[in-house]
Parts: structure tokens; C-alpha cells; sequence
């Protein structure tokens, strides 16, 4: 059964096209991943999805409740952890947790147990009387997940849970989502760490320019390049000057060069790594390292996007901090 | 059940945080005061003016008191994205305004309290006719609130709401009729004074203090609780136009 369908959706602001057309698909209790570069339309479509943007056009259907026009029939069943906290500064992590679990309608007793529950769930109990404002960025990302599920909704809108917090509290937030997925809550995520896609999802949308370019199982993502045989090469010196000879001396391989020192070989079958550092040592190139590589989804990702990943990263760490 | 448990709550969560905070209750004390005050000293006349002055004193009073809360309880939590929680609330945006708002009139009837309680100890307020006073203050601070949402919708920053609210706020002290009769404004003034919805609320202060009203109480009644019902309508198509995109 969909949690989720979207058909045809779109959506302008004055010149740009933020979507256009997107079609896709949640299934109950998957874990959906969203992946694009900043500005692909990835927080607008959760905007669209959770009521707080109207679609020039196009179908949102959540739970078998058309949400085109009205989002407020699925609101009880949805959850929304936006991109910044968004909680009370001036409340504590307790006090936001009630908070947030009256707003579902839950009672005094139930919220109290609820907001204890998940404060020792995501290690804040220790926390629970600090006022937010004091938190550090992990605690608040963590809270703010507690917040989204205070009322147990049965989908989970993530927008790009683990971006501008530190490597240890992206870890035990990514192995959280995990825990929410295994128990069956229905995740709508969105991220720009491939790695982090890879690792966490069913299935996975790849948005660029507001358009989904492809939609697949990682495992199907990643299946046609299974076969392939990848050797990177990290060069002393600039290795892109003799791009022509390389490629005329060894027309069999595929060539790409990610920087200047560094050169990606690829064949349908295996490669053997002496002849190409030959030709590279005898054009006066040292090389400082050969490895094979497995390919991974980032690899799909630039194929199929042509975006190169570390690129991607480095736009969001410039605007929000790293992992 | 459930709305009204969220109603509450939201209610209550900005009553502790915004409306009870010292600066607040002493804001809302202090300056009933301090216009009372100013207007006593200013009409030489001693206690025998303090009817007299009461509507305009309480009429400012609910109108600060308001107006000055909608910035910071709206705008301020628009700016720091924590309106967005509630949008996501599965209650009706009429509700979560009502309930954002509720605080705001509750803040404003207590601020027409300060001067009330103060004149009550200086003149004899026994001749005051308190079935037409009370529900007056009820809807004049609906309205001016109504009015604070109006323009904490209309702007993106706190200071902002604080500015353009003080376009509407002093103007409105001067040609509502609360210090200065209306038929005492410049000719080309008057009109203006029929477009605020102050001036139908002052009027009803006016009558029920010391019986100085123009219009029937009735139709001033009526016309303000338009105006409530205006300012709200306008304001809930601007969040729908500009909030929820």
C-alpha cells in the first residue's frame, strides 16, 4: 500500500521553477530517500507534502486522503523534522516536548509519559530542564526528531537530519531513523550525503533542477556499474596532459579524471594495474597509489546526474556546517 | 476535544512565556499608570476629571497593551520558524489564530483594569453602567488585537511590526474621539475618525462612564465587532497568501 503518491506536482516561485512535474511514490514502512544538490526542490516538496506550501499544480495523496487542496485530514498522521530546528528557545527540551504532543491533542499524562520516554530514548533526560536555546546542535536535531514523532505518526517527513552537526551525533541520529524505520514508521527523507542514502534507504529519488531523474532500490541503482572494474590512480603530478596518449594506448578502458592527479580507469573486465602505471611512470608520472574500487552509489549518482558529489557536499558544509 | 486541548495549550504556553514575564506585567501596569497620570496632571481640573478621562486612558491602555504583544508573539516566531510547528497542527488556522491571539485580548482587558481599579479609589464611579463597559473592553481589545495581527502579518521583522503599528496607534489616540470630541476635529480629520474602530469603542466608554456618547450603543457594538470580524478575515488571507506559499 502507498503512504505516499505524488503525481504531476509542480511548483513556481515568481521565475524559478522550484517542481516540475514530479511524480513519485512511498510505500508503507519504507524508508524513502530523497537525494539532490541544494535548491533541486528537496524542501519544497516536504513543504508541499506536510501543508506548509501550496502546489500550482498536481496530486498529493496521503494515507488515501487527498491532500491537494486540504492538508489538514492527514496532518494528525504526519511527522515533520524540518532542515533547522524549529522548537521554543525559550522552553525546555521537556516542556517543547509537551508542548508539541498537546498540539496532537494528546492529554496532560500521556504527554508527560510520552516526553520522559523519549527524552531517555534520545539520551536527553539529562537535558530535560535545560532551556532549548542552550543546547548544543546535536541535542536540538535530537530533540527536534522527538518532537516529530511525539504523537506517533505513521510517516516521517526528515529534511536533512544529519547536516551541520558533528560525525558522533550524525551517527547515533542516522541509527535512530534506522530504529524508527525498523518499527515500522514510513520515512520520507531528504539528504545530499549519498553515503547516508546508500546506507539508510529502500528506495531512492534522485532530484535535480526540481526534476526526479530516477527513482530505484539502491541495490538496482547500483547493479549495472556491479560489473564493471574501476582502478583509481593518485598521481604525483598533473596526469590530465597525457589524457590522449592514455587513451589511445588503452582503448579497451574508459577514462575519467576526478582532479588533475587523480585518474579513475574503467573496463568491463579486469583490469590489471602494472601496464597503466608503466605508461604513467614512463610519461614521467610517479604514481603514489593504486586501488581497486567498488562502486558505490555516488558513482551512479554522478553518472546519472552528472553532479559531482563532493561538489554537493561542500556547497552544504559552506551554508550549514559539516558532518 | 482535541482542538481545544491544543487550543489551551497554546494559549497557556504563550500566556507563560510572553504575557506573565515580569517586564510584561510591569509594562502593563506601568503604563496605564503613566497615562493616567500624564492626563490628570495635563486637565488642571482635579478629581472631578477623572470620568472624564477614564475611556481615553483605558481605550490606550488595551490598545498598547495589544497591539505591542501580536509583534513578538507572531512575528518573532515566524522569524524563528517555531510558527511552523503549528501550522503543522492538525487544527484549523481560525483556531490556532483564535488561540495565538486569545492571549493578547486576556492581556489587553487586564491593562483596562489598571486605570479602572486606580479611579475607583480617586472618584465615584457608582453612576458607571458596567453591562455596557465590560463587554466594551472585551471587544475593543479583540479589536486592537485584531488590528496587532493585522500588521504583525503584514511585516516579516519584530521591529518592523513595532514601526507600522505606530502608524496606526497614534493617529488612532488623536481622532477617535477619546481625548478630543470628534466634532471638535478639523472638518477633512472627521471622516478618518469613522474608519477606526476605536472611535465606535470609545464612544461606548464615553457612554457607559459618564453617558457622553454620540452614536447608540448598540450600533457601536455592532460596528466594532465588523471591524473584529474584518481584521481577523483579512488577516487569516494574508497568513493563507504570504505564510503558507
Amino acid at each position: 500500500m502507498q503512504a505516499v503518491a505524488v503525481e504531476g506536482l509542480s511548483k513556481r516561485f515568481d521565475e524559478v521553477r522550484a517542481l516540475d512535474g514530479i511524480s513519485f511514490d512511498v510505500r508503507e514502512g519504507e524508508l524513502f530517500g530523497f537525494l539532490g544538490p541544494n535548491g533541486a526542490g528537496k524542501t519544497t516538496t516536504i513543504n508541499l507534502l506536510t501543508g506548509l506550501a501550496r502546489a500550482d499544480s498536481g496530486s498529493i495523496v496521503i494515507d488515501g486522503i487527498d491532500c491537494t487542496k486540504k492538508i489538514r485530514g492527514a496532518q494528525h498522521l504526519i511527522g515533520v523534522v524540518p532542515d533547522e530546528s524549529n522548537l521554543y528557545p525559550e522552553l525546555s527540551g521537556f516542556d517543547n516536548l509537551c508542548f508539541c504532543a498537546s498540539l496532537y491533542g494528546i492529554g496532560k499524562e500521556e504527554r508527560i509519559k510520552r516526553a520522559r520516554e523519549l527524552l531517555k530514548q534520545f539520551d536527553l533526560s539529562k537535558a530535560a530542564d535545560r532551556k532549548f536555546a542552550g543546547y548544543s546542535k546535536g541535542m536540538k536535531r535530537k530533540l527536534t526528531i522527538a518532537a516529530g514523532i511525539i504523537h506517533r505518526p505513521k510517516i516521517l517527513f526528515l529534511d536533512e537530519p544529519t547536516t551541520g552537526i558533528d560525525v558522533a551525533s550524525a551517527r547515533q541520529l542516522r541509527q535512530m531513523v534506522s530504529d524508527l524505520h525498523d518499527s515500522g514508521t514510513t520515512i520520507f527523507l531528504t539528504t545530499h550525503y549519498i553515503e547516508e542514502a546508500e546506507r539508510l534507504c529502500d528506495r531512492i529519488a534522485f532530484i535535480v533542477g526540481g526534476k526526479i531523474v530516477r527513482i530505484d532500490t539502491v541495490g538496482n541503482l547500483i547493479q549495472p556499474l556491479h560489473d564493471k572494474h574501476i582502478v583509481q590512480f593518485a598521481c604525483e603530478s598533473n596526469a590530465i596532459k597525457i589524457k590522449d596518449g592514455l587513451k589511445s594506448h588503452f582503448p579497451d578502458f574508459a577514462f575519467e579524471f576526478p582532479n588533475n592527479e587523480t585518474i579513475r580507469i574503467e573496463s568491463d573486465s579486469p583490469i590489471s594495474i602494472a601496464p597503466p602505471v608503466r605508461y604513467l611512470e614512463d610519461a614521467g608520472i610517479e604514481v603514489s597509489e593504486a586501488r581497486k574500487i567498488r562502486p558505490s552509489l555516488e558513482d551512479v549518482f554522478v553518472r546519472i546526474t552528472g553532479i559531482e558529489a563532493k561538489a554537493m557536499r561542500s556547497e552544504k558544509e559552506k551554508k550549514g556546517g559539516g558532518q | 476535544m482535541k482542538r481545544w486541548t491544543a487550543f489551551w495549550n497554546i494559549l497557556s504556553k504563550d500566556m507563560r512565556t510572553y504575557y506573565l514575564k515580569p517586564p510584561n506585567i510591569s509594562w502593563g501596569l506601568i503604563f496605564p499608570l503613566a497615562w493616567t497620570a500624564m492626563f490628570f496632571i495635563r486637565s488642571g481640573q482635579g478629581l472631578d476629571s477623572i470620568p472624564a478621562m477614564l475611556p481615553g486612558v483605558v481605550a490606550v491602555s488595551i490598545l498598547f497593551g495589544t497591539t505591542s504583544m501580536l509583534a513578538v508573539t507572531v512575528t518573532f516566531e515566524k522569524k524563528n520558524r517555531s510558527f511552523e510547528r503549528l501550522l503543522l497542527a492538525p487544527i484549523s488556522l481560525e483556531l490556532l489564530m483564535l488561540s495565538k491571539t486569545s492571549g493578547a485580548i486576556l492581556f489587553g482587558v487586564a491593562n483596562a483594569f489598571v486605570p479602572v481599579i486606580v479611579a475607583a479609589f480617586l472618584a465615584d464611579l457608582s453612576s458607571m453602567n458596567w453591562a455596557a463597559f465590560i463587554p466594551a473592553v472585551v471587544l475593543i481589545a479583540t479589536a486592537s488585537t485584531f488590528l496587532g495581527l493585522f500588521i504583525a502579518v503584514a511585516v516579516s521583522e519584530v521591529f518592523e511590526a513595532q514601526t507600522f503599528s505606530n502608524f496606526f496607534r497614534f493617529p488612532m489616540i488623536f481622532l477617535c474621539g477619546l481625548f478630543f470630541p470628534i466634532g471638535k476635529l478639523p472638518i477633512f480629520l472627521r471622516p478618518l475618525s469613522y474608519v477606526l474602530p476605536l472611535t465606535y469603542g470609545a464612544d461606548i466608554l464615553h457612554g457607559s462612564v459618564h453617558g457622553g456618547h454620540i452614536m447608540p450603543i448598540a450600533l457601536n457594538f455592532a460596528l466594532l465587532a465588523m471591524f473584529c470580524i474584518g481584521l481577523f478575515a483579512v488577516s487569516l488571507w494574508n497568513i493563507r497568501r504570504k505564510w503558507i506559499m
